[in-house]
Formats: structure tokens, sequence, C-alpha cells
């Protein structure tokens, strides 16, 4: 069913379309270095910088987590929940290269009894939800794989 | 306790809080001619008219300061409204300070109210707005207001072993405390069992951890101590407004605070040694020339029960990481040496942002007034308030007798 449908990012230009290894887009300030996420284009956050142009970057597809959670209840719209509704959990995670903490829902099935703080994990993408043509992918934290860059 | 920067708070007044989805103008007008009696102040006469903003009650709710003085009935009085989520009643009030500070009002009406919707807080506006941080934390992730209490509690388990047990003790003692507050929605004791019972909405935090949303109002009157000596005679005993903090973060606002996605980046510029919430407090300490030592009580933002917890910290009550050991030894109890959320806090009232931050002030003065019937903090004189607004809006406000 799923070869008929387009497969779209949930929100455009926030991570990269690689399936087996997708990551985040932040911006880089061109100027004093510093990262941004979401991304844009303009205006550096930094007081100290009056740079006005941010350029995009990958972020690492490693961290640790910083806090999590697990949402019992279905979120309310905008956000697009599954009927039944089965809960999932989210993860802030804290990517050292960056100093950026950043939140992402966690991947299908690893639920908040399978998270603890510090815990390293991965980028990855899932389906978020699917209309009549299209697949809505969506970036989601998971367990880092053992071997990987990040439990290394 | 004075200095040349007090204003006096002449009357405070509050409609009760609850859930009944009436037109919040008329819960505004219930507090508002409550806090003028109390005050002993004509409506005509006051100058000024501070609004808190409601952003989900259309138009009237944005221009909140106007539409209180209309229905009123228009007397002249300038006008003002200010929108800081949860902080907003604390700007109103900073607004009206600052008149009455540079002289050019004498005496001037302070004023939240709120209708609140069933259920979860969405996003105000509707439609697809892919470039509204409020709407893509929702779309994108379901980021409800509950999923960063719970990241908070969740830390306070994983860094200072917080249990369960802890955050239903905060419900526990909020709920004693607002069972005789007249103007609380909920006046039921709760028993540890009854919040360790709840379901779970946001891991680890139960529906009876976090705060419900509700309809209500405050009100008050604030004045010029020049112009409270010629009204009442002498300014023996009154409440004084000792110092309003409103503090935005200090790039980089290393913490992920609501409602954002992610924090700020450390890579450049290092995390400053104080973060937000801590600076919040510290400002109105550093206005008022006192310092958490000086405290009788304070009234916070238990926007979720793990969350007093972290306000214990932020306002200087304790060491960060010792909240619990603070909470189970009484402190913060009526009877304690600084009584935390004596009024019952947010787990009495649920949550009427633009009323909110105005009514930790009423119970400030009823309380230095000796006027908090059955959760009197006995010979209050210093009380501190603290909130959180999203996007960077701090609140503490000072009150002093």
């Amino acid at each position: 069913m799923s070869e008929t449908l387009s497969r779209v990012p949930i929100i455009d230009g926030w991570f990269t379309d690689d399936i087996d290894a997708p990551t985040l887009i932040g911006a880089k300030c061109s100027q004093c270095g510093t990262f941004v996420f979401p991304p844009r284009s303009s205006d550096c956050p930094n007081p100290n910088c009056d740079s006005i142009t941010l350029d995009p970057t990958p972020l690492s597809r490693f961290g640790r987590i910083w806090s999590y959670t697990e949402n019992c209840y279905a979120p309310p719209l905008p956000y697009v929940a599954a009927e039944p509704y089965e809960p999932y959990a989210l993860a802030a995670v804290e990517l050292a290269a960056e100093g950026l903490v950043v939140l992402g829902r966690v991947a299908t099935g690893i639920r908040a009894v399978d998270l603890k703080v510090g815990m390293e994990m991965q980028l990855e993408l899932d389906v978020s939800h699917r209309d009549a043509d299209h697949e809505y992918m969506v970036y989601v934290w998971a367990p880092a794989t053992p071997g990987s860059e990040a439990a290394q | 306790m004075s200095n040349d920067r007090d204003i006096a708070i002449l009357g405070v007044g509050m409609h009760p809080w609850g859930k009944w989805g009436h037109d919040f103008t008329e819960y505004g007008m219930v507090a508002a001619r409550a806090a003028l009696a109390d005050a002993q102040v004509q409506w005509k006469d006051i100058q000024y008219v501070a609004g808190a903003d409601t952003i989900r009650n259309g138009y009237p709710g944005f221009v909140a300061g106007a539409t209180f003085a209309q229905k009123l009935g228009w007397n002249g009085a300038r006008v003002s409204s200010s929108y800081a989520a949860c902080a907003s009643g604390a700007m109103a009030l900073d607004s009206a300070r600052a008149q009455i500070l540079a002289g050019f009002c004498d005496v001037a009406l302070v004023i939240g109210a709120d209708t609140t919707p069933k259920g979860f807080f969405a996003p105000v506006g509707g439609g697809d707005r892919k470039h509204d941080p409020d709407w893509q934390r929702f779309h994108v992730l379901g980021a409800t207001n509950p999923v960063y209490f719970a990241l908070f509690a969740r830390r306070r388990m994983d860094m200072y072993g917080a249990t369960a047990e802890d955050f239903a003790q905060v419900k526990v003692k909020n709920s004693r405390h607002g069972l005789n507050n007249p103007n609380a929605r909920f006046r039921k004791e709760n028993v540890i069992a009854d919040v360790l019972n709840s379901p779970i909405v946001s891991d680890p935090l139960r529906l009876l951890d976090i705060c419900a949303t509700s309809d209500g109002a405050a009100a008050m009157v604030v004045c010029s101590m020049d112009f409270a000596r010629k009204h009442l005679g002498n300014t023996d005993g009154l409440c004084r407004v000792k110092a309003v903090g409103t503090v935005a973060p200090t790039y980089p606002q290393s913490v992920l605070e609501l409602p954002d996605i992610a924090s700020d980046s450390t890579a450049v510029v290092p995390a400053p040694a104080r973060k937000w919430k801590d600076t919040i407090a510290f400002a109105a300490y550093e206005q008022a020339g006192i310092g958490p030592e000086d405290v009788d009580l304070a009234e916070v933002y238990d926007l979720s029960t793990a969350l007093e917890l972290d306000w214990y910290e932020h306002i200087g009550l304790c060491a960060e990481g010792e909240a619990e050991g603070l909470l189970r030894s009484g402190v913060t109890t009526l009877g304690g040496r600084v009584p935390v959320n004596a009024s019952g806090g947010l787990a009495c009232f649920g949550e009427a942002i633009p009323a909110q931050a105005i009514s930790q002030v009423c119970e400030l003065v009823w309380q230095l007034r000796g006027q908090a019937t059955g959760r009197q903090v006995e010979g209050a004189r210093v009380g501190i308030t603290a909130n959180q607004g999203l996007f960077g809006h701090g609140s503490s406000v000072i009150v002093a007798r």
C-alpha cells in the first residue's frame, strides 16, 4: 500500500531523507560558529555576534538522553494521532559537539520504560502518519545501535 | 522596610476559580469591584488600567485593559494590555508600577481574567502555521505542555532521586493548604494513594500531578506612597510591592524550556553560571535588597508537583537537588519555616493564565495582613511569588509590610 504513497517530510528542511543514516539539519553561524535548531537562514542568536547569515549544517546523528517522557494520551491537533491511539515516548537528546538539546519523538515501539537519562541515542526516520496520497516522515530518536559511532 | 521605589497595594480581589465557561469579563468585573471595595477607591478615580490579556477569548481578550475599562464604564483612564503567557499578570503589574514610579499616574487597577477550554491547551490561531514554533511543537512532536513538565520531573528523579511519592506529597500538602480557601476550585484533601492511583498523563506525571485549566479572575488596586498617605492618613502596615522581576534568559538558554524544540547552543558561548529560572527571583531579591532567608512564604507556579520542587531551588530556599529533603522536612508546609503555596497553589486552583500571577500577589497581601483564614502563615511580613511565562517571560513579585 505504501508503494503508492509519496514519501514527504512532516516539515520541510529539518532533516535529510537518507533513510539509513538521516541527520537533522541545523544552522551554523558563518561568523561565530554557534548552532541553531530548528534551522533558519538568518540572524545569529548569539548577542555578541552581529552576523546576519546562518548556513545549513548537518547535526550529529548521535547524542545522550537529557530527559524523556511518554504521551499516554493523544496530543491535540495539529498533532495527527493514529486511531486507535498508541502511546509513544519523546526524548530530549544532548548533542555534544553542537551543545544543543533537541526534543524528538522516540521510534515506534520504544517506550519510556526502555529509556534512561544518559542513554546513547541515534537519529532515525519513522512514519508519522499517512493520508490518501502521502506518507509523512518524521525524525525520531532510537537507542544507538551497538558498535555505532556513539557506542564507542 | 521602605525605599523610594515602593508602591502600595491598597486593595485586592478575586472571582473564585472554577469551570463554568462564562464570558471572562463577568469574572473580571467581580474581581475588579472586590479590589476597588477593598481599597475604598472609586472606579472613577482610577487613572490607569493595566489588563493582563487572554488569547483564547477573541479580540476582547487581546485588549484586556480596554475591555475591562469599557465594562466598568469608560472613565477617561489610560489603558494598557499585556501578554506574557503565565507571566501576563506580573507584566501588567510591572506596567502599572512603572507608570506610578515615573509619576505618570497615582493609582491604577491591575486586572486579569480567563475562560479556558477543556483538555490540553493547543496552539492558538488554527490552520497550518508552519513557521509558528507553537504549531511546530504540536504537529511535529506532539509536545504538549505536560510533556515539558514531565521532562523536568524525570530529571529530578534521575539526578536527585526524587520519587513518585515525593511528587504526590506536593499535591497532598497543597490540597490541605487550599481546603479552606474560598477562592480555590478544588477543595478536597488528597492522600498519596489518590495521586499514585490517578492515570499517567505524561510519564512520570499523573493526572493529579498536573494542574487543571480554570476560569477565574484577580485584580488589585496599586498606588504611589503619596496617594496612599493622602487616602489613608498614613501608610502604617500597608502592603508594598518591593520588587517585580520580569527577567528574560541570557544567551545561551541551555535548558530546554517550554515551548522550545531545542535549547540554545553552548558550543561557542558557555551556559551562564546562573540559569534563567534561577535569575527570576534573584532579580527580585536584588531590587528589594533582601535574600531568600528573609522570606516568610512563597507562592510558586506548581504547573506540576515536580515543578514546585524545582522552584524551591530557583528561589533559593535550598540548594539544587535538595528540594525533596526540604519538602519531607516540612519546611514548606503550613507551620513550617517557609510555607510554599499556602493558598493551595495551582493544585487547588488550576491555571487561569492572565489572572494567576495577580492571584499569587493577592494571596501574599491576605497573608501579610493576617486575613488568610484557615491557611494563615503566622506573623508573615515578606512574601515572594515566582512563575514562568512561555517564550522567556519570568515573573517574580516581592511584597512586604
